[in-house]
């Protein structure tokens, strides 16, 4: 086990964390047309993300898209080598397994996509797309025990077992999101990771299925990693929340001081930006509009990735202060705001 | 944004105004009735938040305003720009209309784009479709354009390609596109969906600035209540293709009277709740268009049914204050009498808003 290190904020108990995540890097080559395809540059998609998860806790994981917050849940689960660095579970480290190991692991960790349209097979009843990972596995015991914990599994996402030999097509996008949880839930997973899990769907509907993800994290003891663009779901489910900008984790902190208290410049704009519904509280906010677009992962800036956007570094500094953020990325450590910031100029403002 | 309290319109002095609009689309299965009866009016430079979940027939109302609709649709009703009907009018008079009274921006840019002409060109077409200019004055007006959106070097970025710009980048050149002849109306369908919320709030900017310079009345149309509730003056909610209940913002936020906008605030998680207590999903799924049964739409996921909403269909009628109109048998009983507390944030169903307890290790 690695001695936990700054990079992680105060779980909700202080346990050993589930998952450690260390220094993880993922870059993907960009190659050149023509015949012979070299390699001529490299995609930064995720750049030493370190974080630990926690039993019982939601880590929520946000940031626009490209911001490598996909690629972070796919690397965790080896789905897509790391380019290097450490994803620890159970003192194991998941990017060295390979084969039978690596499927071992895969039982305790488990992923929920966000679109329920192309996840599901058309041609599978939802009976073998729920019991599929047992038979994979070869777990669940006969046929009829395997049927038992299938029907089992659909009562406890909230679905009628009786509807287990249905398609898919035949259930609406929030029951297909529930098909898809149980399937994840079939190998009981001690680890869920939440690919936009509620964003494909109608608000009336998500809420359900936030509810079922709350409920099954109580009963199951389950942690997640809630990988999402809605800060608003992301504000109700988490626990700790990690901000992401193009690779790099900008802040990581508790959910309530990240939101009452966003000290990197990124967090204040993103937040600001989420409209609220409430008219009067709307009228009075006051909207940090960023310039421009997120700048290209294949060439991502010196320094700090966000100064070319920063309002701070726009409006605020001098050029001497500038000087630092063009030169030197900054750490994500703690610098007095109770939480880790990487920002050389982190400062605390309200903007909810 | 303008002041909330919104006096009832008198119809002249409106510059859209539409009258129970109905669309349907014959189909194998049997006709699906897609909007059954819309009316509203736009007065000059208001503007109007439509909002409803996937399905509840926003789009078309709007593509059957600006006359978009494929020709097996079947269009009944009332729309009138400035006094002209668009109903049933021939297609060389609407084509002059469209991009010159009232212009449309949609959801994904990249499909309102044409990929093999440079945004400048793209721009300038839109110019000389309604104004006769030269090419050059034309190339010189779309430049104009791009810089009232905020795209910076307009004049080089001009002669690129839609593949060349980003999300929000395209969706400023569908805005410009959509003010290039000063129109009156502007109907923006989703402008923001696809898009990230730092570009979404870019893009609201970009509409404002727009308006401003135009002057043009606005209709927007959107699934996100947050949207609605920074940048519209008067809302209507839709259910099923009719709308359930319109009024003020503040009308429709803070006193509402319909279950169904109840519930969809009751269900929307807020960025500023504290205490994450449960949610309140609406129970069910939207009914299908085709073969509505008698009485409410929404009664089968309501929570305050009564007999009658399954037997006859309430009639969107005033309630309280002028100009806030909701169609619920019980609307009455939905008075709450604290005003000032987003009722997102009340009890909206029966059962109780419980906090979630704590988690144990």
């Amino acid at each position: 086990m690695t001695a936990p290190i700054q990079t992680s904020a105060q779980p909700v108990e202080a346990t050993e964390p589930v998952l450690q995540v260390r220094n993880l890097v993922k870059h993907f080559p960009v190659r050149s047309t023509g015949v012979v395809r070299r390699t001529v540059g490299q995609i930064h998609a995720v750049c030493d993300v370190s974080f630990d998860v926690f039993r019982g806790e939601t880590l929520g994981i946000v940031g626009e898209s490209g911001c490598g917050k996909s690629t972070t849940g796919r690397a965790i689960l080896s789905l897509q080598p790391a380019t290097s660095g450490q994803v620890l579970f159970d003192g194991k480290d998941v990017t060295k397994l390979k084969g039978h190991d690596l499927r071992l692991v895969r039982r305790d960790m488990q992923l929920v996509f966000q679109d329920p349209y192309a996840s599901l097979n058309p041609r599978m009843t939802i009976n073998d797309i729920v019991g599929e990972p047992l038979v994979i596995h070869g777990l669940g015991g006969t046929k009829e025990r395997r049927a038992e914990k299938v029907q089992e599994l659909l009562r406890i996402v909230g679905l009628n077992p009786e509807h287990g030999n249905r398609y898919a097509h035949e259930f609406s996008g929030g029951q297909r999101q529930r098909i898809g949880i149980a399937r994840a839930l079939a190998l009981e997973p001690r680890v869920l990771v939440l690919d936009e899990p509620v964003s494909a769907l109608d608000v009336s509907i998500q809420a359900g299925v936030v509810n079922l993800l709350e409920a099954l994290q109580e009963r199951l003891g389950l942690s997640y990693i809630f990988i999402a663009h809605d800060l608003s779901v992301v504000r109700h489910i988490a626990d700790r929340v990690a901000v992401m900008y193009l690779g790099r984790i900008v802040e990581i902190a508790r959910k309530d001081a990240l939101f009452e208290r966003p000290a990197h410049p990124y967090t204040r704009a993103l937040l600001s930006a989420i409209p609220i519904p409430d008219p009067r509280k709307e009228r009075e906010r006051r909207r940090i509009v960023l310039n421009g677009d997120v700048p290209s992962p294949a060439m991502p800036p010196s320094g700090c990735r966000f100064r070319t956007r920063c309002q701070v570094f726009r409006d605020e500094l001098t050029d001497d202060q500038r000087k630092l953020c063009i030169d030197l990325v900054p750490a994500l450590e703690d610098r007095g705001q109770g939480h880790p910031v990487a920002c050389h100029y982190a400062d605390v403002e309200k903007v909810v | 944004m303008s002041a909330a309290v919104v006096e009832p319109t008198p119809a002249t002095d409106a510059v859209l105004e539409v009258n129970d609009l109905s669309v349907s689309f014959p189909t194998d299965d049997g006709v699906v009735q897609a909007v059954r009866g819309v009316s509203y009016s736009l007065r000059p430079g208001e503007v109007l938040g439509i909002v409803g979940e996937s399905g509840s027939g926003k789009s078309v109302t709007s593509l059957a305003i600006m006359g978009l609709l494929p020709p097996t649709a079947r269009v009944s009703g009332s729309v009138r720009l400035g006094g002209q009907e668009l109903v049933g009018a021939p297609y060389e008079a609407m084509a002059k209309l469209r991009g010159r009274k009232m212009a449309m921006v949609f959801q994904d840019p990249i499909s309102s784009l044409n990929p093999v002409y440079s945004i400048g060109w793209q721009l300038a077409e839109a110019v000389r479709a309604h104004q006769d200019v030269t090419k050059k004055q034309a190339l010189d007006r779309a430049i104009d354009l791009l810089n009232t959106v905020g795209i910076p070097n307009a004049k080089e970025r001009a002669s690129n390609y839609p593949h060349e710009f980003s999300g929000g980048m395209r969706q400023r050149v569908v805005i410009a596109m959509a003010i290039a002849n000063d129109p009156e109306v502007l109907i923006a369908d989703e402008p923001t969906t696809a898009l990230d919320v730092t570009v979404q709030a870019q893009i609201l900017e970009t509409l404002d600035i727009a308006r401003e310079a135009t002057q043009a009345a606005m209709v927007l149309i959107t699934h996100d209540l947050g949207v609605v509730a920074g940048v519209a003056d008067r809302v209507l909610v839709m259910y099923a293709g009719k709308p359930v209940e319109t009024g003020a913002v503040d009308d429709i936020y803070y006193r509402s009277r319909m279950p169904y906008t109840l519930g969809l605030l009751g269900s929307i998680p807020r960025l500023d709740d504290r205490d994450g207590g449960e949610l309140h999903p609406i129970p069910g799924s939207p009914p299908s268009l085709l073969n509505l049964a008698p009485g409410c739409p929404f009664s089968p996921r309501c929570t305050y049914r009564i007999p009658v909403c399954d037997e006859q269909e309430p009639a969107l009628l005033e309630v309280e204050s002028s100009g806030h109109r909701a169609a619920c048998h019980v609307a009455d009983q939905l008075a709450h009498a604290d005003g000032d507390i987003p009722l997102s944030a009340q009890v909206t169903s029966t059962t109780p808003r419980t906090r979630r307890p704590r988690k144990q290790a």
